[in-house]
């Protein structure tokens, strides 16, 4: 295994053309033949510019084509979430609704529906608060000191925790809530996906630190300031993008979840919303559509809204390690 | 937890990410050693602990359990529940010669090479391909149709492909005028990979639109005056540029789809156990027969064959930073 990899800045290197750069282009197929005379080469040329021609007729009605399809495929299982939920009497197919608000007023008296979003931002807030909390500390420390083995334990705990992510470790978390009696218990919850998120969390935030300039903390110090200080009144604020990253990032991951909660917690007015749409039923043992897709509807809009903040404000884009 | 959610996309790029490229006016070394703010060896583990603490309690401890439990008989009820036996490779022996094992284990290679290797990679990448000089509504349009597929919980997800496929009243069979097909009873595996295609491509999307803003434009048009096709262009200009972040992006979703819990809600591993991939074969013998012990040998089989994955990938990509330095 090899350590992780150094960081690099958040600039892109850019296109710095070098030789290994240009060499690739070569390779382009040249038309091979006899050397080629003047005529010959005109012809050639007009020929060349012909087929380039109808190649972008085609390649034009392919993107088209393509296109289509993608946003066919890719809208038509959302369809249903922005009709049925308004619809007074909602079938599985998405079709035209006869346009009502009675399903949200079905769900409000619903006695688990909204205990469940409450639920659910316990759940993710704790975790949330919690990751960014502990992986900043934690971050802060490995980026400015050399602990031993320090790169290797790194790359070790985020192998891991993309491997062990609940459900091959299934078995034994159950068993250590149990002893630890935290069955049942929202606490559990949300200390088992804290321990689950944090390695990564690190791994990014320690990518964040390392690129932050050392000497405001230098500056500090000479003035007296202890390294709490430092971390409160220095740190925090230079990387708080990093932490909002995070923040936003644990808190869609817990939000979605539905192993650990469905796996650690028993009585249902602990259930958050994505363990709760499993027992939407009416009295025939139907599932009720009405209040499954209105109550998705509401579940869903905290994610998107988070998501357009953070692309608003961040760009939703690669950033950190990713460029090189 | 699960597999794809958003911005997983960046503690997975991380692990690759940078491949330290020296440059002018970046930070000296890796951020090591300038202690800037005085903390001291010490005082730094202590900031370390808290997190190391859950990481090691929930983490770590349930992985070497995992490990321990596939030597026992260990059961969630009845007399081996209370007194757990040490059972040496039983557990694995029987694993190794069940029927049900090696069917689960064929699904799961069939689900990861078709819904993640195949399925979102390409399409992630002829999206980001084709959107690569675009900008625009339509650009924005297909991002964000992609990316709302990820973002969105899989609990409401997996209902709204249930919606879509539903035998009687599903969009689909309205749209493609089969009533009566019961997508999710007649082609199960069908079902789930296509399914898994949708939720997750916008990692690969992403990451590659990423990528490819690392290829020289001037390159492509270089190949393109030259008379290359969209084929040559990508195998020799594209392709050699961007052979990193292939390898990550296929790390990544290889293992998370290999983790994914999610078809479980959409198909239980049903009908006949034909969609019975890994994680679900492990739910199902722990929780729903409780067979605790050997369920955590499934468990183990499965992690090593993560680790299996993982150092293929990894393998590959040392080779390929050796060939290039």
């Amino acid at each position: 295994m090899t350590p992780p990899p150094a960081h690099s800045p958040d600039h892109a290197p850019g296109a710095v053309p070098t030789a290994s750069d240009a060499a690739p282009v070569a390779v382009a197929a040249a038309p091979a033949g006899p050397p080629p005379d003047a005529e010959h080469r005109r012809r050639e040329a007009q020929r060349a510019a012909g087929r380039a021609g109808a190649r972008k007729a085609v390649a034009g009605i392919g993107f088209y084509t393509f296109v289509s399809l993608v946003l066919a495929f890719f809208s038509l299982p959302l369809l249903w979430l922005a009709v049925a939920p308004f619809d007074a009497n909602p079938g599985l197919s998405a079709s035209l609704p006869e346009f009502t608000l009675q399903n949200f007023r079905v769900l409000w008296d619903n006695p688990y529906a909204m205990r469940s979003l409450g639920n659910s931002v316990i759940l993710a807030g704790g975790t949330g608060l919690l990751v960014v909390a502990f992986a900043a500390l934690a971050a802060y420390a490995l980026s400015r000191v050399r602990l031993p083995g320090r790169d290797m334990l790194l790359y070790v705990l985020l192998l891991l925790s993309s491997i062990v992510t609940g459900t091959a470790a299934m078995v034994p978390l159950f068993n250590l809530a149990t002893e630890l009696r935290l069955i049942d218990s929202q606490l559990g919850v949300i200390l088992v996906l804290s321990g689950g998120l944090l390695p990564s969390a690190i791994f990014i935030l320690k990518d964040f630190m390392d690129g932050t300039p050392r000497s405001y903390e230098e500056s500090a110090r000479v003035f007296g300031a202890s390294p709490f200080q430092i971390m409160r009144d220095i740190v925090v604020p230079v990387v708080r993008p990093g932490l909002a990253t995070i923040g936003v990032w644990s808190v869609a991951q817990v939000w979605g979840n539905f192993l650990i909660p469905f796996l650690l917690l028993r009585s249902p007015d602990q259930y958050p919303a994505a363990v709760v749409m499993y027992t939407f039923y009416t009295e025939g043992g139907q599932a009720n559509l009405a209040l499954i897709s209105t109550f998705s509807l509401l579940y869903s809009v905290p994610v998107i809204l988070m998501f357009l903040f953070v692309s608003s404000r961040y760009g939703f884009r690669f950033h950190g390690g990713i460029k090189r | 937890m699960p597999a794809t959610s958003p911005t997983d996309s960046d503690s997975g790029t991380s692990v690759n990410g940078s491949k330290g490229r020296p440059l002018a006016g970046a930070p000296a070394g890796r951020g090591g050693g300038s202690d800037a703010a005085g903390l001291g060896r010490r005082r730094a583990a202590g900031f370390v602990a808290p997190a190391m603490l859950l990481i090691i309690a929930f983490l770590l401890f349930p992985a070497l359990w995992t490990v321990y439990l596939g030597l026992t008989d260990y059961q969630l009820t009845g007399f081996a529940a209370a007194n757990p036996q040490v059972v040496g490779l039983d557990n694995y022996d029987r694993a190794l010669s069940d029927d049900r094992f090696s069917n689960s284990l064929v699904l799961t290679l069939q689900f990861v090479l078709g819904s993640a290797v195949l399925g979102q990679a390409v399409l992630g990448f002829a999206i980001a391909w084709l959107m690569r000089n675009r900008v625009g509504a339509l650009r924005r349009t297909v991002e964000a149709l992609v990316l709302l597929a990820w973002i969105l919980p899989s609990s409401v997800i997996t209902f709204l492909w249930i919606a879509l496929l539903d035998r009687d009243g599903g969009t689909l069979n309205a749209l493609l005028n089969t009533p009566g097909t019961a997508w999710l009873l007649e082609y199960p595996m069908a079902s789930i990979i296509v399914f898994n295609i949708w939720k997750g491509a916008a990692f690969s999307m992403m990451l590659y639109a990423a990528a490819l803003g690392n290829v020289p434009p001037s390159h492509l048009e270089t190949a393109r005056l030259a008379g290359a096709g969209t084929f040559q262009q990508l195998r020799d200009v594209v392709f050699p540029r961007i052979k990193g972040h292939v390898l990550t992006n296929l790390l990544l979703i290889s293992l998370w789809t290999f983790n994914d819990f999610t078809p479980f809600l959409l198909t239980a591993g049903g009908p006949e156990n034909r969609t019975e991939i890994m994680p679900v074969f492990i739910y199902r013998i722990a929780l729903e027969s409780g067979e605790l012990g050997f369920g955590a040998a499934i468990s183990v089989l499965m992690l090593l064959i993560n680790l299996v994955i993982a150092l293929v990938y990894m393998r590959l990509l040392r080779q390929r930073k050796e060939a290039s330095a």
